[in-house]
């Protein structure tokens, strides 16, 4: 019966039920969240309601964790399946305009014009573009007079920039599931260190060194793996980064091992000592820098030639081969670019901290990265930039969220993923004016 | 180089292989249905040790019998990991049956993510000491010094419950199920299948079993922390590739493949790389086996 | 008319383990034809195309493709994106584009192998390197027009309805500047009118591009209009050549499709 909410069958156009009200309140949402609340209790009695210290062998019993729990997830139950209804349905009200072939052939003529579910064809406007680039350099480059401490986090916000747009390149762009990022990170940080330690190297020689040996070392973990689809693609490339950082703690003799290396020295300014908030502010601005840097070569790289055949390659591997492009090529440039962008990151992170250690190139690390290039949209310059700083700066303005951090980034994962996969700026492509051969 | 000292490794590689090919069945069976890495299997096998020593502490402090302890926290690990498995499935992966490869994957890696530290904040960061279930048996006192009565527990349950899944998976009306989804998903819908029945009961199983190796292997080491599941779920992962992804076959050879390599070389070359010759035999048998040892080479249709 | 060979093929064989897909199989095709090659389902038609393109190397037998100023070349073993820089490139039996970029996109795809801007000149945007992009893009509107697709140009690719997805495969590999197009089934799922219009297309292409044409196709309308010559393959070998009335009339042909023989009453 269509009254009650549940559809028995689908009409072909247009929403399936009669409206009775708003379907979270419904009896049978009710009693079936209630269900859920009661399975939670049950599954995380023992983990949440019994602390167990073996160490000092006492056990703890936190009954007012079952209610929270109970509560909080009849809550959530509801809301989330009053969101999946909903997304599903829309979904499926969409798929069936832009499916059937039928309608097809009836909108041959407004196509171009109309947003569809996966991408908005905008009418490219440079002016409005530009001003609003404009207007984010003049507050990035105000910015450290206006707040002195928010300083350090904001260039760690840009320092994740750059690492989500090189990354975008190999993920976004390529349609490599490269898990094992961070190693290009780590590569650029101990080049600086150790080069400078050994061999009194400059952080401006450092720079491109980094981004160089980087980019090597990107072209050689992509060789072994040209030949890899998919999901193993993402297994090697996650073991080459454990690899990495196992090297790193444990060839005490060239990388320091476990201690990590100090006193690595913030880059000079033409030889003139700097205070260390001097120093900061100066490390700031060298960030912003190269994040624009980044974002203008990813935005050059993303509408070439090059790019396309990075985006070819990733959409269909034979097709893209049937015309003309080579894959092997194509592969270990993508593993290269996105290596470089990787390195110079790191190098500015040696600078900035003045001290690396093994630990903090973990996977974890490749995963947060990973998490910034799909939350804020593959292949989105735009949405990579928002989405490293939604990222990194939120966790850290929300300083009593603390511990939860972890967690309520490992759960917007899962609900970014469920609810809006494409990412916070879906897949733009550039809009080609056409006026006989015109672009803008 | 001494035979004692070979045997040593040899049968310390068994054992680590088992637990390996224990957690691995996890990663394979999931793959081989539904194409999907759960990264999130780690720490299920992570929760089952939580869960079993969190009931065993309880039932010592009511003064249980030993042995009712060791019975009773390994069906709690059973049953509570299975719970988990079951509904991760359902809140993270089921939504995404239909999404691109990469949607499924994030979500998973956000669930791992999450479980870990879902039990950092609920219990602890420390190390806790895991009480020896797995008593010293008095029969097998005199061959105790090749292999201990834990390791001999290890091989012993895991070939009990490689025979029992075999079974299952060959002659049950379920174990033809998972076989036929694996094959191809809409067909088996069509001939009645309940596709979502099927895909919960892999993870059930996989969890189950990977529940058995976290007590086993905790046991064994005598501690856990949250963190354990990463490192044994990546390398138990790389076993499941290196057999054969979606292979049950090859999840078991890969396992002792691994666990086998990562004994021999470390008791023969050096003990800190322990992790990187894990990954580097993955990277050989992917050169020139790309689907893994036992996998089926899926060729794509032109 | 040209004589000059295009695609020399002789004697060619492609095992799979124990399995022979093609037996020995021989085909030309002479500059500005265009020849069909037909057969019953699983004949080793797309087998054929594969083993030509680059897709799979032949167990044996040669290929060579010839073309302009070039003696013949061997394509034995070389790679796809090789074969389409010298020439030959192919549409797909289930429909290869780039879904989720651009109809225009998708066919400056095509114009790759024709220019050289790499990374330095993506980045540095020298005029040399805008003066090519801008050149492709028109290239590449250039097609579109050709194919009737232009008002499309920026539409994702996965949007086009289904006819409209098999002309813009066709302006893909147009984009390539190919002297050869192997088509693989380029009719299948369209109606009457809309195979009308595809033989127009090829026919413009051939006539007014100067592109040899190779299709692989069932409609059998189709074949028999359009092409001039016709390779007939049954389990993996070629069991007949001709005309498409000659075709139209052998009786190994007609066996191979109704599995008997009739006899002309």
């Amino acid at each position: 019966m269509i009254g009650r909410g549940t559809r028995v069958t689908q009409p072909p156009f247009g929403t399936a039920t009669m409206d009775t009200g708003p379907r979270m309140f419904k009896l049978s949402e009710i009693k079936k969240s209630l269900i859920v609340a009661l399975w939670f209790i049950f599954l995380t009695f023992p983990i949440m309601v019994i602390k167990v210290n073996t160490i000092e062998n006492v056990i703890f019993w936190r009954w007012r964790n079952m209610f929270m729990i109970g509560i909080g997830s009849f809550i959530v139950s509801l809301v989330w399946r009053y969101f999946q209804e909903n997304e599903e349905s829309g979904r499926r009200t969409l798929a069936l305009f832009t499916e059937n072939p039928l309608t097809k052939r009836m909108k041959m003529g407004s196509l171009s014009k109309r947003p569809t579910k996966d991408g908005i064809i905008r009418e490219s406007n440079p002016v409005i573009q530009r001003t609003f680039y404009a207007l984010l350099i003049v507050v990035a480059l105000l910015f450290p007079f206006v707040n002195q401490y928010q300083t350090t986090i904001l260039t760690t916000a840009l320092m994740y920039v750059i690492l989500g747009l090189g990354l975008n390149i190999a993920v976004g762009l390529a349609g490599l599931l490269h898990l094992g990022y961070v190693a290009f990170y780590a590569v650029g940080a101990y080049t600086y260190a150790l080069f400078n330690m050994y061999y009194g190297v400059s952080f401006w020689v450092a720079l491109p060194l980094g981004g160089i040996l980087a980019t090597l070392f990107g072209i050689a973990l992509g060789i072994p793996v040209l030949r890899l689809r998919g999901d193993y693609l993402a297994i090697v490339t996650l073991g080459f980064g454990e690899m990495t950082r196992i090297t790193l703690e444990n060839w005490d003799a060239l990388t320091q091992g476990p201690s990590g290396i100090a006193q690595i020295p913030k880059p000079g300014l033409m030889g003139l000592e700097l205070t260390t908030q001097q120093g900061i502010v100066y490390v700031y601005y060298l960030a912003v820098g190269l994040a624009a840097l980044t974002v203008f070569a990813t935005y050059r790289l993303q509408n070439s030639r090059i790019g396309r055949a990075l985006m070819a390659m990733r959409e269909d591997e034979i097709a893209s081969q049937a015309m003309g492009i080579n894959i092997t090529r194509t592969k270990l440039t993508a593993f290269a670019l996105s290596a470089f962008f990787a390195g110079t990151a790191g190098v500015l992170f040696a600078a900035k901290t003045g001290f690396i250690n093994p630990q903090s190139f973990t996977f974890m690390e490749s995963a947060i990265i990973l998490s910034i290039v799909v939350l804020g949209g593959m292949g989105s310059i735009l949405g990579v930039m928002i989405g490293a700083l939604i990222l990194i700066l939120l966790p850290e303005y929300l300083r009593e969220v603390g511990n939860y951090r972890m967690l309520l980034f490992g759960a917007s994962m899962v609900v970014m993923m469920i609810f809006r996969p494409q990412g916070i700026i879906a897949n733009v492509r550039k809009v080609y004016k056409i006026d006989k051969g015109g672009r803008d | 180089m001494d035979l004692e000292y070979f045997l040593e490794l040899f049968l310390g590689g068994l054992v680590k292989g088992s637990i390996y090919a224990l957690i691995a069945l996890g990663y394979t069976m999931v793959y081989g249905i539904i194409e999907l890495i759960n990264f999130a299997h780690g720490e299920i096998y992570m929760l089952g040790a939580y869960t079993a020593l969190i009931v065993a502490s309880v039932l010592t402090v009511l003064g249980f019998p030993h042995l009712a302890i060791v019975i009773m926290a390994g069906l709690a690990a059973i049953i509570w990991a299975s719970a988990y498995g079951f509904t991760v499935e359902k809140v993270a992966y089921k939504p995404l049956r239909k999404a691109p490869r990469l949607s499924p994957l994030i979500s998973a890696i956000g669930m791992s993510i999450f479980l870990q530290n879902y039990v950092l904040l609920a219990q602890t960061d420390k190390f806790l000491p895991f009480p020896e279930l797995i008593p010293e048996f008095d029969f097998w006192e005199p061959y105790s010094h090749i292999i201990g009565s834990p390791s001999l527990m290890i091989l012993v349950s895991t070939v009990v419950i490689m025979i029992i899944l075999t079974y299952i998976i060959r002659y049950t009306t379920m174990g033809k199920a998972m076989r036929a989804t694996a094959q191809d998903r809409t067909m088996a819908m069509l001939v009645g299948i309940s596709v979502n029945k099927v895909i919960s009961f892999t993870f059930v199983i996989g969890s189950s079993l990977a529940a058995i190796g976290g007590v086993l292997v905790a046991s064994q080491m005598g501690q856990i922390n949250f963190y354990i599941g990463f490192m044994a779920g990546i390398k138990a992962f790389t076993a499941a590739v290196l057999g054969g992804i979606g292979s049950i076959p090859g999840a078991v050879l890969g396992g002792l493949v691994l666990g086998m390599t990562e004994s021999l070389a470390t008791g023969y070359i050096s003990s800190d790389y322990e992790d990187v010759f894990a990954f580097a035999l993955l990277v050989l048998i992917l050169i020139f086996r790309p689907a893994g040892l036992l996998g089926r080479n899926t060729t794509q249709k032109v | 008319m040209a004589t000059e060979t295009i695609l020399d093929v002789k004697q060619l064989t492609m095992d799979f383990g124990g399995l022979r897909a093609l037996n020995h199989v021989d085909l030309t095709i002479k500059k500005g034809e265009i020849v069909a090659l037909i057969g019953p389902n699983g004949a080793g038609k797309t087998t054929f195309f594969n083993c030509v393109t680059g897709i799979y190397t032949p167990t044996g037998g040669d290929v060579f493709l010839g073309g302009g100023d070039k003696k013949l070349t061997r394509l034995n073993g070389i790679k796809p994106n090789r074969i389409a820089a010298l020439g030959m490139t192919r549409t797909f039996q289930n429909i290869r584009l780039f879904q989720n970029m651009t109809v225009l996109e998708n066919v400056m795809i095509g114009r790759h192998i024709r220019t050289k801007a790499g990374i330095f000149s993506a980045l540095t945007r020298m005029p040399s390197a805008r003066r090519e992009e801008k050149q492709t893009i028109d290239d590449a509107y250039e097609l579109l027009e050709k194919v009737d697709l232009a008002e499309w140009a920026n539409e994702f690719a996965k949007n086009l309805p289904y006819g409209a997805q098999r002309r813009l495969e066709i302006a893909r590999a147009m984009a390539t500047d190919p002297v050869l197009l192997l088509l693989d089934e380029p009719a299948a799922g369209m109606n009457p009118q809309e195979t009308q219009e595809l033989d127009t297309l090829i026919r413009k292409i051939r006539d007014k591009e100067g592109i040899t044409i190779l299709l692989i196709e069932h409609d059998m309308k189709l074949v028999m209009n359009l092409s001039e010559r016709i390779y007939v393959m049954d389990y993996g070998s070629g069991i007949a050549t001709g005309t498409p009335l000659e075709i139209k009339n052998n009786p190994a042909v007609i066996k191979a499709y109704l599995g008997e023989e009739v006899v002309d009453a």
